[in-house]
């Protein structure tokens, strides 16, 4: 059984297929066409909608009693399965006004529509509900600080428009944000909290998911679940996954949902590091990674886009094993680990020792990926991470490449580096530790030693993200930058094209 | 706080008659906005669908080029909830669904001429059903070789049409007189189109063997006639509807069509309506894209800078068939002099033939990969000579002075680019930022910056002169509602918007009473694609010219039944405030229809209009192919990372020219969404196909087009303050394709950073698009 409301109506559901995606079932089952596909593989946002999810009082000591907010999260329906939605309020365009009068607008869809922000109109529903979600997030807020204009292309980072050229767009963000009033939804909060909390208590000892779509909730059930259905697909934001019936036309007849596994949704502070659980999205963990890994902002707001980071999970940046992944190379290089489960017992494999092959990993055909360790840096650790692709927001990295660097008196005393889109697996390249350890790291000849060896590490391919040869240029090259943004003391010169101002401020923005 | 400053100037009224128009030049929203926003506006695939719909499929080639030896569909049509399946040979009409020319077969007929070329159909009771059965078939080419690049269909003399040449004095001579020369080329990628509503039909059979069919098409004239010649009937037995596209860019003006017929084919068949929408991924490899061009140039110049004789030789990659690559080569042709005069010019356009995807008409036509050459002669010149880009480019521009007949005879009549770069000079502050970015660049070793500023000339008219015509149909109703129904189709331009503008200004009556209706075949026959940037400027025309012909019916009823005045001249008669009036008389506009259905006056009239003064005679390469020009100019700055070769737009400013604004809003909104879609053409936007023609940037993973963070943080556009002097609707210039080009800007300031690393010295070359990697080698080779 899943159980969500859709819009204010409780629906459930006992029957759907495994590989139904959200946006057939609001257009197909539904014959909601507000929603629209442009894609359906999660690149354009058309087809957006927004999740709202109960989330706990952070003030309130456990154990809590009534939950008492509502969390509005933007999502690609193209790519999402029916499970995700169980406990949650799916609220998509049709609901946001309650008329066709320009008066019964949602302020969002006012504000667009004043700064006519609608060409052909294909893309704007999507828009509009990444901007409900964000204009909800700003109004929640009890410091009322105007948004940037940095906050607003974040939000929208996962929508694409042919028309406008986004000016009037970031304009609408900008202009309906500055006041953002409570609306209906913020009016009915606590009638929609009750209708979830009623969910929740109604699921209880209930079978969750449907007979094709298995939601086990302790790894009891995963470890049958998996028994049961051996050949069955583990998914856990299916942002990935999706694909393979949107794109490749698989039927996926059976799935096993991690995303009711309280276990691995956990992201906790430990005493040697951070462990997270592996169907976290990628959401709710980046502001722990973040207070503790400052310098991984930029990546991690280049890390898809909005609405998949909202549903995509570390775990499945990992299982996947794909070589051009954005977070191995930066857990490579923080010699994290993973926690295999198969129920039973749990172990632990350093993460470089995990990948086998393209897409291969040392996960057992009973096992699952349960947790992330990452140790902490210690103080003055210099962490950088570097992604090079044709588009800056939303886009595969063609080369990414993160350093870590330990100094003693100026003397390298530990490097440790991560790589993607240098070979069939994520990498990482020991030999130049090897090379660069002992050396004064301010001398050129330092950085030119390593360069050296990153040229000849790895024997990248050409394909339609880059060539290569620039991919081998990229190692050396963004190499040299790490050195120019460590190892200069006093005149810092200037090696990006995006300001400061700016790579700071992303680790301000908001999921 | 608002992103962009944007200054709208009133347009000074250039004839005094046109004051009275002022009213017309507001911003009024899009007429769909608030449905869009709502998710209420309907597009084909969210119609209601009929109760016995069924979904078709397309199964396309896995080979690139040979002859099919068998094709077993056998799978296919076992397949779960499959009803039926086509190929070729179940077409009763005609096969090929060419435009203009042969050699677009509405499925693959023995011949398989490029990589995902549709061969059969199938029809099933769900969408999957239908796509996963596509893949079931067993298909056994004889592969031969494919011509995948210019190059080759050079060497072959693989052609799709004769090339065409223009010609003016003796540029041969000129060049071996001239101070200096220099040589350039530029090799120039083509762009996938990228409407977010990908393309889709649904065909309902009617009665015996009539046919209707919803379509996202920006030529439903087209699509009828051609969905009436595969099925083998007349033409009055089809009826195309079209309400809106979600973006059409060009790809929906002969795209479109071929889904149309295949669903016809098949509802037809089996007398259920049937509809096909192709995925995504089925979309970007088997529709037509912007042309590829390969291009070189030989100038000759003076010390100063000034242009002696230039030579084009100009190169599209038009792919396996014609469609419309020959009035697309000739657009290119047409605009490689820009805004620049040349004493001596020869350019000659050839139509290469490849084993590609039809290429076929996008933003601009053909035009942007013309001018770019034309910007790239005056940065050679620049670099040569020592002189700033921007002082080389003033100099050259037509003029009295300079000369102002174009390579191929059309005299320029109204000079004004000038005026218009000196007011962008003085806004943008070019010198003073020059300044400071050759002192940045200075003091900044691993980021440069680069600026640039580039006029846009652009012909307006379609080079084809039967298409410069268009129709349309207005209704009152009797209680003073209006409905209007044109030829134009809307993709989000905002036409209908205009329309409903011209209307309620020629009437006097409020935006909101006018209704402009979706385009039908059944209404308008016989109309030219929305398409050339004409939109409002031929179907505002015939539009007014319905309005006028009922107004004239009205004023002469009000005159001489209502106010008994026999005599009066119906010229003083005026529509205005929801009122008809003739000097002190007064009579409001709905009493006045209620009387006039009463006394049996029509309220209803067609309307058509043809565009005067063009002409173009081929043999010569002389005429004038345009009923006139739109101009604008635009300046860019970007900041580029040597190590890396990756790049931001900084900052843009824009003057643009529409005449006077019918909606100042709308036509801001064209020329920013136009900019954006030119700047990805010139940076993001990599077409890649591999080594046997098969297209790898097939999806939007690996195809990228501008995302919200890659419009400027600074981005000003001004409407320049000048009404068309040519009699066009309301003295308005068309604004679909020029502000296109105005994105050259952003790769010659690429091209000025890289520049600069030289000293000025090196004019870097640098394909478009201008990629990281590619910015990357082209740093790497001015370094050496």
């Amino acid at each position: 059984m899943i159980r969500f409301l859709l819009n204010d109506q409780l629906v459930t559901l006992e029957d759907t297929p495994s590989d139904l995606t959200l946006l057939n079932f609001l257009r197909e089952y539904k014959s909601m066409t507000g929603t629209k596909e442009g894609c359906a593989s999660g690149d354009c946002g058309a087809c957006t909608v927004v999740l709202a999810e109960l989330k706990k009082n952070q003030q309130r000591p456990e154990p809590y009693t009534l939950p008492d907010t509502l969390q509005y999260r933007a999502i690609n329906s193209c790519v999402t399965f029916l499970s995700a939605l169980h406990g949650k309020q799916l609220i998509t365009v049709e609901h946001l006004s309650n008329g066709h009068s320009a008066e019964t607008l949602h302020p969002v869809q006012q504000a667009m529509v004043a700064q006519h922000a609608s060409q052909c109109g294909f893309c704007t529903p999507g828009f509009v509900m990444s901007l409900f979600a964000l204009y909800h997030n700003v109004s929640q807020e009890s410091h009322h600080t105007p948004i940037s204009r940095h906050r607003v292309e974040q939000a929208l980072s996962g929508n694409l428009c042919r028309c406008t050229g986004y000016r009037p767009i970031i304009d609408a963000a900008l202009s309906c944000c500055e006041h953002s009033a409570k609306d209906e939804f913020s009016a009915n909060q606590a009638k929609t909290i009750e209708a979830l909390h009623a969910i929740q208590q109604q699921s209880e000892g209930v079978d969750l998911g449907t007979p094709s779509l298995l939601m086990p909730t302790n790894r009891e059930q995963m470890r049958e679940a998996i028994k049961q259905y051996p050949k069955a697909r583990i998914v856990a934001g299916s942002t990935d996954l999706a694909l393979e019936t949107t794109q490749q036309l698989k039927t996926l007849k059976t799935l096993i949902s991690v995303s009711a596994m309280a276990s691995m949704k956990r992201a906790t502070k430990t005493e040697s590091g951070l462990e997270i659980g592996a169907a976290c999205p990628f959401s709710d963990v980046s502001p722990l990674i973040l207070a503790y890994f400052p310098e991984l902002s930029e990546l991690i707001e280049r890390f898809a886009s909005l609405p998949i980071r909202n549903q995509a999970t570390l775990g499945g940046n990992i299982a996947n094993a794909s070589p051009i992944g954005d977070m191995p190379p930066v857990l490579l290089a923080l010699n994290a680990s993973v926690v295999v489960d198969n129920g039973i017992n749990e172990h632990q494999i350093p993460l470089s020792e995990f990948f086998t092959a393209y897409k291969q990993t040392r996960l057992a055909a009973d096992e699952w990926l349960s947790k992330i360790l990452i140790p902490c840096k210690a103080k003055g650790d210099l962490l950088k991470a570097y992604k090079i692709s044709k588009r800056f927001e939303d886009d595969i990295s063609a080369v990414c490449a993160v350093f870590v660097i330990r100094l003693k008196n100026g003397m390298v005393e530990s490097v440790s580096s991560g790589f993607g889109g240098v070979a069939a697996t994520p990498l990482t390249c020991p030999e130049l530790a090897e090379k660069v350890v002992g050396k004064v790291w301010c001398k050129s000849e330092t950085m030119q030693i390593g360069q050296a060896v990153l040229l000849q590490a790895f024997n990248p391919i050409d394909d339609v993200r880059a060539s290569a040869h620039y991919r081998k240029q990229m190692l050396a090259n963004l190499w040299h930058r790490f050195w120019l943004e460590t190892s200069a003391q006093d005149n810092p010169i200037a090696v990006r094209v995006i300001s400061s101002e700016q790579i700071s401020e992303y680790g301000d923005s908001h999921a | 706080m608002v992103t962009a400053m944007r200054k709208l100037h009133q347009r000074s009224a250039a004839k005094s008659n046109q004051a009275k128009y002022q009213n017309t030049s507001n911003s009024k929203k899009h007429e769909s906005a608030i449905r869009q926003v709502s998710g209420s506006a309907r597009y084909v695939d969210d119609i209601p669908e009929p109760a016995n719909i069924l979904h078709a499929a397309i199964g396309i080639s896995p080979c690139t080029s040979g002859k099919i030896v068998s094709l077993d569909l056998s799978e296919v049509k076992s397949s779960e909830g499959v009803a039926d399946v086509i190929t070729a040979d179940d077409v009763p009409g005609h096969i090929d669904i060419a435009p203009v020319f042969d050699g677009d077969p509405v499925l693959a007929h023995k011949q398989i001429k490029f990589h995902g070329q549709p061969i059969f159909a199938v029809l099933a009771d769900t969408v999957m059903h239908a796509r996963q059965a596509a893949l079931k078939a067993k298909i056994e080419i004889a592969s031969d070789t494919p011509t995948l690049s210019v190059q080759q269909a050079t060497e072959k003399n693989s052609t799709v049409r004769p090339p065409h040449f223009m010609k003016m004095g003796d540029a041969d001579k000129a060049l071996k007189k001239a101070e200096n020369t220099a040589r350039g080329s530029v090799s120039i990628g083509g762009q996938e189109h990228l409407y977010l509503e990908g393309q889709v039909s649904m065909a309902i059979p009617e009665e015996q063997d009539r046919m209707f069919v919803y379509t996202s098409s920006q030529h439903p004239s087209e699509v009828q006639k051609l969905v009436a010649e595969v099925l083998g009937v007349k033409l009055h037995k089809v009826v195309v509807d079209m309400r809106r596209m979600g973006g059409g860019f060009g790809g929906k003006e002969t795209q479109a069509a071929q889904w149309a017929c295949i669903a016809a084919l098949l509802a037809m068949r089996n007398q259920r309506a049937v509809k096909l929408r192709l995925p995504r991924q089925q979309d970007m490899m088997v529709t037509g894209k912007r042309h590829p061009f390969e291009n070189q140039f030989e100038v000759g110049f003076t010390a100063d800078g000034m242009i002696e004789a230039v030579k084009h030789h100009i190169n599209g990659n038009c792919g396996h068939s014609a469609d419309l690559s020959d009035a697309i080569v000739d657009r290119a042709m047409f605009h490689a002099d820009n805004c620049y005069y040349a004493p001596h010019c020869d350019i000659e356009g050839h139509r290469l033939k490849t084993n590609m995807v039809s290429h076929t008409a996008y933003r601009g036509f053909g035009g942007p990969q013309g001018m770019i050459m034309a910007e790239a002669v005056m940065d050679k010149v620049a670099r040569k000579t020592g002189l700033d880009p921007l002082t080389v480019r003033k100099r050259n521009l037509y003029s009295t002075e300079n000369g102002s007949e174009t390579p191929y005879g059309m005299e320029i009549e109204h000079h004004l680019i000038a005026d218009l770069i000196e007011r962008l000079e003085t806004s943008s502050e070019y010198w003073t930022r020059r300044k400071a970015i050759t002192l940045f660049n200075e003091q900044s070793p691993i980021i440069k910056k680069g600026l640039a500023l580039c006029p846009v000339k652009f012909g307006i008219s379609f080079t084809a002169k039967h298409l410069n015509q268009a129709g349309a149909l207005v209704h009152i109703y009797t209680d003073g509602s209006i409905q209007a129904n044109h030829g134009g189709t809307e993709m989000g331009q905002g036409l209908h918007t205009k329309i409903a503008q011209i209307v309620a200004h020629e009437f006097g009556v409020e935006f909101d009473d006018v209704e402009v209706t979706s385009t039908r075949t059944d209404k308008v026959p016989n109309t030219s694609p929305t398409a050339a940037s004409s939109g409002s400027d031929l179907n505002g025309k015939a539009v007014q010219n319905a309005c006028l012909s009922i107004k004239r019916k009205l004023a002469e009823f009000y005159l001489s039944e209502v106010l008994q005045l026999k005599t009066a001249n119906i010229s003083h008669v005026q529509f205005i405030s929801n009122h008809i009036q003739f000097e002190q008389h007064t009579m409001n506009f709905v009493d006045l229809i209620q009387q006039a259905y009463f006394a049996r006056v029509p309220l209803s009239s067609s309307g058509f209009y043809k565009t005067p003064k063009i002409h173009y005679n081929r043999e010569t390469g002389k005429g004038r192919p345009f009923f006139y020009f739109a101009y604008g100019a635009a300046v860019s700055e970007v900041s580029v990372d040597t190590l890396t070769g990756e790049y931001k737009v900084d900052r843009v400013d824009i003057v643009h020219d529409v005449g006077a604004s019918l909606n100042p809003a709308i036509d801001i909104g064209q020329i920013e969404g136009g900019f954006i879609q030119g700047m990805g053409w010139l940076t993001t936007e990599d077409l890649r196909w591999d080594e046997t023609g098969k297209l790898t940037s097939n999806n939007l993973a690996t195809y990228k087009i501008p995302a919200i963070g890659d419009t400027p943080d600074v981005f000003n556009v001004e409407l320049y303050p000048r009404a068309n002097e040519e009699e066009t609707i309301y003295h308005s210039k068309a604004v679909g394709e020029p502000p296109f080009m105005l994105a050259m800007s952003v790769w010659c300031a690429l091209k000025d950073a890289i520049s600069s690393l030289s000293e000025y010295k090196i004019d870097p070359d640098l394909n478009a698009p201008a990629t990281p990697e590619r910015v990357f080698n082209a740093i790497g080779k001015v370094k050496q």
